[in-house]
């Protein structure tokens, strides 16, 4: 954990409850992530997961109880959260190549005017650089596989130098080989940034992450070695295949 | 054609009406580029339809109809705007719904219109040749106005366009460059009226951007080529249906369906001979 960040939680989700009109999606979340943590966030389909990633962004506003990020309300702090949305919300036909997709995360920082600047191009090479997607940057976005996109979407959420890095479902659709290659490059981000991840697969992810919180409308706790078979089965109802941990 | 080359040297109409095809291209060609990579052209549609509610009015009360026009395109683009943003489920229905409400009111103003009902035709359907020069200095105006917003915002308008979640994320105030948009769409609008009439304004402001998205790989390229493409569409179409006094709106958008039927054919072919050019090469 890097000793020069304040020790309060850098995400604070206290008591939210949240529902679609008449669909209660969330009750009673309570959740305090430290910085330099990478928690991922299990639990079933529907189970919320998402919506909790998007109050956290400020993309939702929650009908009860208070979120805080970096101290501050989450609309606020969302610029210095880095997001990879698990569907791309962008039709992969516009014309339009990886270096200016990656680079749109470089909005709000600089002048408002005008054209990217140089500084920006930069940042964006940097950015695909460091998820090794460099030969990517003059390739239309609709060229690519569900691995390539998955990394330059990675590089556009990097570029605008986060705190916090927020990735929902990052490997739904991509193989194994790659799904390796992105927990790699994540443990490595880890160093400088809090993450918390989302993902369906309880069994693959506590391989990498220093504590899962486990959300199926409500929200439990745990550090990765406490999750057995019980905790599975009040999750997911039992129908999940017990998997040891080698922690 | 040699027949127009000549008429265009001798009648000061003509040199009006190409300028002002020319003129009307910048914008089909800027505007036209973010309503098709957006996918909004049913909101235009509406926007232009219901722009005879202000001509209509405009004329009833004896003002420009050019101003009326000006006035319910962006009233329109904003009240359709808000129904976007606002109302999700039901938004075709209720664009639709604004799309014939202004068309109504038009008509019902135009009816009641001593003297004016046979402009009806020219607004539907335009008339180039009719174009008054004062309106071409109105005309680089707008377009001068539609090149410097999207200059400035260009960053914005182009992640509100590709990526609405993640403009917002990025602190980009998305609502705004949206309805903004929307009055580009709509001063857009009001310049392609002048050249086509408003029911087929709505094919000179996709079929160019549509068939340059076919070829290109970028925006800012789309709306040059899109631009130029208009530019030909509506010299080349006034031109031929010079000769044979053919109505020179619809032989214009004639031109531009039938270049962009054969085009999205072309594309298609080009796309499937090069997937069988991988194939064989592996």
């Amino acid at each position: 954990m890097p000793s020069n960040q304040s020790l309060s939680p850098v995400i604070r989700v206290e008591d939210v409850g949240f529902s679609y009109g008449d669909a209660l999606v969330l009750e009673h979340v309570d959740l305090a992530i430290e910085p330099g943590e990478f928690v991922g966030l299990v639990g079933p389909n529907a189970g919320g997961k998402s919506t909790l990633l998007k109050l956290i962004l400020g993309l939702l506003e929650p009908q009860t109880g208070r979120i805080r990020v970096l101290d501050q309300a989450p609309r606020q702090a969302a610029r210095r959260i880095g997001y990879v949305p698990q569907f791309p919300s962008f039709p992969r036909d516009f014309p339009i190549h990886v270096e200016d997709v990656v680079a749109m995360g470089r909005l709000g920082i600089g002048p408002r005017f005008g054209w990217y600047r140089a500084a920006d191009r930069q940042a964006a090479r940097r950015a695909l650089d460091e998820v090794a997607a460099s030969d990517l940057a003059r390739r239309p976005i609709g060229k690519l596989s569900g691995g390539q996109l998955q990394r330059v979407l990675l590089a556009r959420a990097l570029v605008g130098e986060p705190r916090i890095l927020i990735l929902d479902e990052p490997t739904a659709n991509i193989d194994q080989r790659a799904e390796d290659d992105v927990f790699d490059l994540l443990a490595e981000l880890n160093r400088r940034l809090t993450i918390l991840l989302v993902s369906h697969d309880i069994a693959f992810i506590s391989e990498y992450v220093s504590r899962v919180a486990c959300l199926n409308r409500t929200l439990t706790c745990h550090g990765t070695t406490a999750i057995d078979g019980d905790t599975i089965q009040r999750l997911y109802g039992g129908h999940v295949r017990q998997v040891a941990h080698r922690h | 054609m040699s027949e127009f080359l000549t008429a265009l040297g001798d009648y000061a109409f003509l040199q009006t009406a190409l300028l002002a095809g020319l003129l009307a291209s910048v914008g089909c060609g800027v505007i036209g580029t973010f309503v098709v990579v957006k996918r909004i052209a049913f909101m235009a549609g509406g926007i232009a339809h219901s722009v005879l509610g202000g001509m209509g009015a405009a004329l009833y009360f004896g003002l420009d109809p050019f101003a009326g026009a000006l006035v319910a395109a962006i009233l329109s683009a904003l009240l359709i705007g808000a129904v976007r943003l606002a109302w999700k489920t039901q938004e075709d229905t209720m664009i639709g719904a604004l799309w014939a409400i202004g068309m109504a009111i038009g008509v019902l103003f135009i009816a009641k219109t001593p003297g004016y009902a046979s402009d009806l035709m020219s607004f539907l359907f335009g008339n180039i040749l009719l174009v008054p020069t004062r309106e071409l200095w109105l005309m680089a105006g707008l377009d001068l106005v539609l090149i410097l917003t999207v200059a400035l915002f260009y960053r914005q308008f182009l992640a509100v366009t590709f990526d609405e979640e993640f403009a917002r994320l990025r602190g980009v105030p998305v609502t705004f460059f949206y309805l903004l948009l929307l009055c580009l769409v709509a001063v857009t609008v009001v310049l392609l009226i002048q050249v086509v009439g408003l029911i087929l304004v709505i094919a000179l402001l996709t079929l160019p951007a549509a068939i340059a998205g076919h070829y290109v790989r970028s925006l800012g390229v789309m709306m040059l080529v899109a631009t130029l493409l208009g530019g030909l569409f509506t010299s080349l179409g006034l031109a031929l249906s010079f000769g044979p006094d053919l109505p020179a709106g619809p032989t214009m958008i004639l031109l531009a369906g039938g270049v962009y039927l054969a085009s999205a054919l072309l594309s298609h072919r080009l796309a499937r001979h090069r997937a069988l050019r991988r194939v064989t090469a592996a």
